[in-house]
């Protein structure tokens, strides 16, 4: 008797007949055996998925059109991920220190544009996300506003939404003081002055931020800090709010 | 005993549903309540009736009579309930107190033998359900439609953010000096509207008061704006005074941004140059 080798198919086929595999993927799975294109199986691979808490099984029709959400609110959502992962790449190349005479901040972020592999790369990635990410937010809420999606009963969520739009933008300020460059401590020594004038308390929430009363090495480790740890689990905590409340008001809104 | 045949008082019955529903609640609730009021009233003037129930022997006999007057005489049947009454008054009136056991602080053990299973009862308020009305509408499967789209809207961010930075350095100055200020010194361009409001008001007022209103209207939007249509047709005033503020701080930000250069005076970027940096 000859022994044939098993084709690939055959292969696939047992691969995903073992018991790991089905521990892997729940009933419903794409990637099960077994999956038909019927709407039972489209269902089921929502449901059995772990996007099930972002995604219903079903939205409505108009909500897939490209010019009713434009994605923003999506898109935005996919830059903090994108934000998060480069970020977390130039975590291990960076040392958030400046103290007079070491910059050791500066001197890192010239080796991570020189001798890290990919490292000018994706801190340019980083740093032009930053600015995307920001104007996307923005532009997400125009559309929510444009469409009316903040009327009743999705106040709450357009109030959360404020606050995330809040927390981009002190995620995406406090990120430009670590270069520890020129265009870095006069922008933030520019934008912190600003709010130099607030009646009673500017002072001590000066100092409270920026450690001292000009921007200096204190500042630095205090918004590395903020960036990085703070105002992230901050967002995170806003931002699952902002999308069980999505599902809990009904899911998109309109149609207009 | 049925919920049907508790005994209430009608003339209170009658008028609590006519209060509550003037008062505008909901017919259920107003009825709930209703009833309620009108136990409590009958039970108030028949005290002597909360007696009968340790004597559940003499009860019973009289419920299935109560039960079938609909389908018998009902003078006959509350002849017969009567005497079931007058049973009850004889018993030593006293307040009826509504006793649980004593907490014993023992943490009570399963009978032997007793099911694995447990049952859980929920009594809900008519007012504590949350009733969703809404018709199906024309809904489509999210995997694959609206997955798909969104991985597309993803690869294509990603693909143009990659070919935008592969040619695209990201700006690193020289190592910052503290006592060489940069002419001219402009802040992030997401604030940059504001710098370009502290050249019109006290920095008080451009770096405080604006922001912070700023804020607190857009906060307030969903509950100034009472207006429950989301057709743009309906909503002109909403839909115009956004514009306006959109595209005043948009401009701000743009003048901002390509229009101020050493000194953060005036000009034209295209005569003078840029001075901005992203």
């Amino acid at each position: 008797m000859k022994l044939k080798p098993p084709s690939p198919s055959e292969l696939g086929d047992r691969l995903r007949d073992t018991e790991v595999w089905k521990s892997i993927f729940r009933p419903g799975s794409i990637f099960r055996r077994g999956y038909k294109d019927t709407s039972r199986d489209r269902a089921l691979a929502t449901m059995n998925n772990v996007l099930y808490h972002l995604h219903p099984v079903k939205v409505k029709r108009h909500g897939l059109k490209l010019t009713y959400t434009f994605c923003l609110g999506g898109l935005s959502f996919f830059l903090f991920i994108l934000l998060t992962i480069t970020g977390i790449f130039l975590m291990f190349f960076y040392r958030p220190m400046a103290d007079i005479g070491g910059a050791v901040a500066y001197a890192d972020m010239q080796s991570i544009r020189t001798t890290v592999f990919f490292g000018d790369l994706v801190r340019n990635l980083h740093r032009w996300g930053a600015h995307l990410m920001v104007f996307s937010v923005t532009l997400h809420m125009a559309r929510v506003f444009y469409t009316g999606a903040y009327k009743p009963p999705r106040e709450f969520n357009w109030v959360v939404g404020v606050i995330l739009l809040f927390l981009t933008l002190g995620l995406s300020f406090t990120g430009y003081l670590l270069p520890w460059d020129q265009l870095a401590i006069w922008a933030v020594t520019v934008g912190t002055s600003l709010g130099g004038y607030a009646p009673f308390i500017s002072k001590q929430a000066n100092f409270l931020l920026l450690g001292g009363v000009v921007v200096g090495p204190q500042t630095l480790l205090r918004w590395y800090v903020l960036h990085v740890l703070a105002l992230p689990f901050v967002l995170v905590i806003f931002l699952a709010v902002h999308f069980w409340r999505i599902r809990k008001d009904g899911g998109i809104s309109g149609p207009l | 005993m049925a919920r049907e045949d508790t005994p209430l008082d009608q003339a209170v019955f009658d008028a609590t549903l006519a209060d509550q529903l003037a008062k505008g609640a909901d017919k259920r609730v107003a009825e709930g309540r209703a009833r309620s009021a009108a136990v409590r009233a009958y039970k108030a003037a028949h005290p002597e009736e909360g007696e009968a129930a340790p004597a559940p022997a003499a009860a019973a006999p009289a419920a299935p009579a109560a039960a079938a007057a609909p389908a018998a005489g009902a003078p006959a049947a509350a002849a017969a309930a009567v005497p079931a009454a007058a049973v009850a008054v004889a018993a030593p009136v006293t307040t009826p107190v509504r006793t649980a056991p004593l907490p014993t602080g023992n943490i009570p053990t399963p009978k032997k033998g007793a099911d694995d299973k447990h049952r859980l009862l929920a009594l809900v308020p008519p007012e504590g359900i949350q009733r969703v009305e809404r018709e199906q509408g024309d809904r489509v499967n999210v995997w694959p439609h609206l997955l798909i789209e969104e991985f597309v809207a993803m690869l294509i961010l990603t693909a143009g953010l990659l070919v935008f930075s592969t040619f695209l350095m990201a700006p690193l100055r020289q190592l910052a000096n503290p006592n060489l200020t940069p002419n001219p010194s402009k802040a992030p361009w997401y604030f940059l509207g504001l710098q370009e409001l502290l050249r019109y008001f006290h920095p008080m007022v451009a770096g405080i008061v604006i922001p912070t209103f700023i804020l607190v209207v857009l906060a307030a939007v969903p509950y100034v704006d009472r207006n429950p249509s989301v057709k743009p047709g309906d909503r002109k005033i909403a839909i115009s005074m956004f514009t306006v503020l959109f595209c005043f701080g948009a401009t701000l930000t743009i003048i901002g941004c390509f229009f101020r250069g050493p000194g953060y005076n005036w000009i034209w970027p295209w005569a003078q140059g840029v001075f901005f940096d992203l």
